[in-house]
């Protein structure tokens, strides 16, 4: 059995974002791995490590060729080979599906691992769509998996709650902050990772075609008041504060 | 027809559902609103449901005990398809938007994800959605016989009753065996105003200090307020609270009339979830926090110090 995982190039959290003709521009913007994706790598690698009949995990990109340096950090991890399926368009995460579902089938894949949510667009939808189009089932903002066989335990967080559950693989998992620590990757494994295969495979054999347009993006500021109130007497801090809510925000009686 | 998913916990109708028809109605699109109720035992929600739909469809049957995504995408993907239905919404729950993209998919259909506002444009629907940790708002648009939408929490008002209540139906599904067996559950319940209802917030951050400070300063405060209680990651992370409370990128989306940060950064990820609150108010003991950066109000001094006496103000 192999595992796929899923990675992307997103900003980094704190980096600026700006707006070019109506859409996000990533120019000369730090990128980094989803923090998310990551998450999954980290776990293919330590289900592996634990026992698991893991044959091989392979990292899968769909997106501008950025994605290439992803790959190169889910390799340099230690994922066995790469596959980007290179294209400049931006397709919504139902779209995506398509690629992710083939990928699996022909990869002889039995477990999907994907970041619960990404960092940039902000879908939760990669996942769930990919399991539909392979008729497999899901679990959702897991944070703990363990493999035994073709069985898969762990927990994961629910509307109200989270519950501990057992699914018969295959299935897809998405992944969440809290399953486990990201490893870095060593001097040696990144140069190892220069020699793994990083497959380039042709969009279009895909057959994608775009169903949810972008058609603007504006950065969302909000003028605050930036009021500051000096804390070194806290009682008149205090007043003050109180004050303020009643008379200028009006948000106490 | 317009169909919506409702959401529901304890035989009440969830106020997530009132917001959906709000959308609906804003759409433009369409035919009778129309709302799926599915669980078990869920008279009191079809009722609930009624007064605010044109029609409602009740699936009161044992397989929709407990929510499981397989089974609510067939049951929405199947009434959807008989009732020709044109628009199908769900809540952008974290259920919401688990099962939503396997509807999109058995119905091939494009898919507007945790939308903030909905409308026609032509033959296209077209919403706006929080994008880069809700930083941008970008405006998407999706044409189709059919589109599925969900609605982000909070971000439309509650629909209030139209007219006479809708007809209630019962329907028949043929659902799927669910194949996620589930072992165990721990329901972590906030004993506080709804967070997604509460129009004033206290939170907490790692600066509180102790799960025993936020008892006396966090909840303390939000006592002495009437205000619903929050928590950062890092606080749910270290087991101070429960999850339940956690705002940000990863947990809820607020949008209170006043939003009081006692001991938080101002992590991107934290904002991403309170940015849009009308009023901000941050105290903080480093005058360098970025919460000050989106405060409109903020004392820079201890939590030990300025709490009480918040605490003792307010009582006056
Ligand atoms: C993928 C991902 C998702 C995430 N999702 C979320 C999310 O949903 N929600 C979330 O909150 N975070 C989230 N985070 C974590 C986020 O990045 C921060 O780590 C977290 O918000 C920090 O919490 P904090 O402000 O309580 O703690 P800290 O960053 O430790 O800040 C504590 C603050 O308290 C102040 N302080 C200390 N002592 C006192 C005192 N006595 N009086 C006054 N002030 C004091 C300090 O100056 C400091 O500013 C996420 C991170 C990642 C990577």
């Amino acid at each position: 059995m192999n595992i796929l995982t899923l990675v992307r190039q997103v900003p980094d959290a704190e980096a600026r974002v700006k707006i070019n003709q109506q859409t996000v521009d990533l120019d000369g913007t730090t990128l980094v791995v989803d923090g998310m994706d990551e998450y999954g790598v980290e776990e293919a690698l330590r289900l592996r490590e634990s026992g698991a009949g893991v044959e091989q995990i392979i990292a899968l990109a769909i997106g501008p060729k950025r994605n290439e340096d992803a790959l190169r950090t889910a390799l340099a991890m230690g994922v066995d080979r790469a596959i980007h399926v290179e294209t400049d368009e931006h397709f919504d995460a139902v779209t995506l599906s398509k690629v992710v579902a083939q990928v699996a089938q022909s990869e002889n894949v039995g477990l999907i691992l994907v970041g619960g949510q990404e960092a940039d667009w902000d879908s939760q939808a990669l996942g769930a769509a990919s399991a539909e189009r392979l008729s497999w089932p899901q679990l959702t903002w897991t944070n703990e998996l363990k493999l035994d066989g073709d069985t898969l335990t762990g927990r994961h967080d629910v509307d109200d709650g989270n519950e501990s559950f057992r699914v018969t693989l295959p299935a897809v998992v998405t992944t969440q902050q809290g399953l486990n620590e990201p490893r870095y990757p060593t001097l040696p494994n990144i140069m190892k990772a220069k020699k793994k295969e990083l497959r380039k495979d042709d969009a279009a054999a895909y057959g994608l075609q775009a169903r949810v347009r972008t058609v603007g993006a504006e950065i969302q500021t909000r003028a605050r008041r930036n009021t500051m109130i000096d804390g070194k007497d806290p009682q008149a801090a205090a007043a003050q504060l109180l004050e303020l809510l009643r008379s200028e925000a009006k948000v106490l009686a | 027809m317009i169909l919506i998913v409702a959401e529901h916990t304890a035989g009440k109708l969830g106020k997530a559902t009132l917001e959906m028809v709000s959308a609906a109605r804003d759409s433009g699109r369409e035919g009778p609103i129309t709302v799926l109720v599915l669980g078990q035992n869920v008279a009191s929600v079809a009722t609930e449901a009624a007064a605010v739909a044109d029609q409602v469809l009740v699936a009161d049957l044992p397989g929709l005990a407990t929510y499981n995504a397989e089974t609510w995408a067939a049951a929405a993907a199947q009434i959807a398809q008989e009732g020709e239905a044109h628009t199908i919404i769900m809540g952008g729950s974290r259920s919401g938007r688990e099962y939503a993209p396997r509807v999109a998919v058995k119905l091939d259909a494009p898919y507007l994800e945790d939308v903030t506002s909905l409308k026609g444009n032509g033959a296209a629907l077209q919403g706006q959605r929080y994008t880069y940790l809700a930083r941008v708002t970008e405006t998407v648009e999706a044409e189709g016989p059919v589109v599925v939408v969900t609605v982000k929490p909070g971000s439309f008002a509650a629909a209030a009753p139209a007219g006479a209540a809708g007809e209630q139906y019962d329907v028949e599904l043929n659902l799927p065996a669910p194949r996620v067996e589930i072992t165990g559950k721990s329901v972590e319940k906030s004993s506080r105003v709804a967070l997604a209802e509460a129009d004033l917030i206290v939170t907490g951050g790692r600066g509180v200090g102790s799960p025993e400070n936020f008892t006396k300063y966090v909840e303390g405060l939000a006592d002495a307020l009437g205000a619903g209680v929050g928590a950062t990651r890092a606080v749910v992370d270290a087991g101070w609270r429960p999850y339940a409370e956690q705002v940000g990128q990863t947990g809820k989306t607020v949008q209170p009339g006043a939003y009081i940060a006692l001991g938080v950064s101002g992590a991107v990820q934290h904002l991403s979830g309170m940015g849009k609150s009308k009023n901000i108010i941050a105290i903080n003991k480093d005058a360098e926090a970025p919460i000050f950066k989106v405060a409109d109000y903020g004392i820079v001094g201890d939590i030990n110090e300025i709490v009480p006496a918040l605490i003792e103000a307010s009582k006056k």
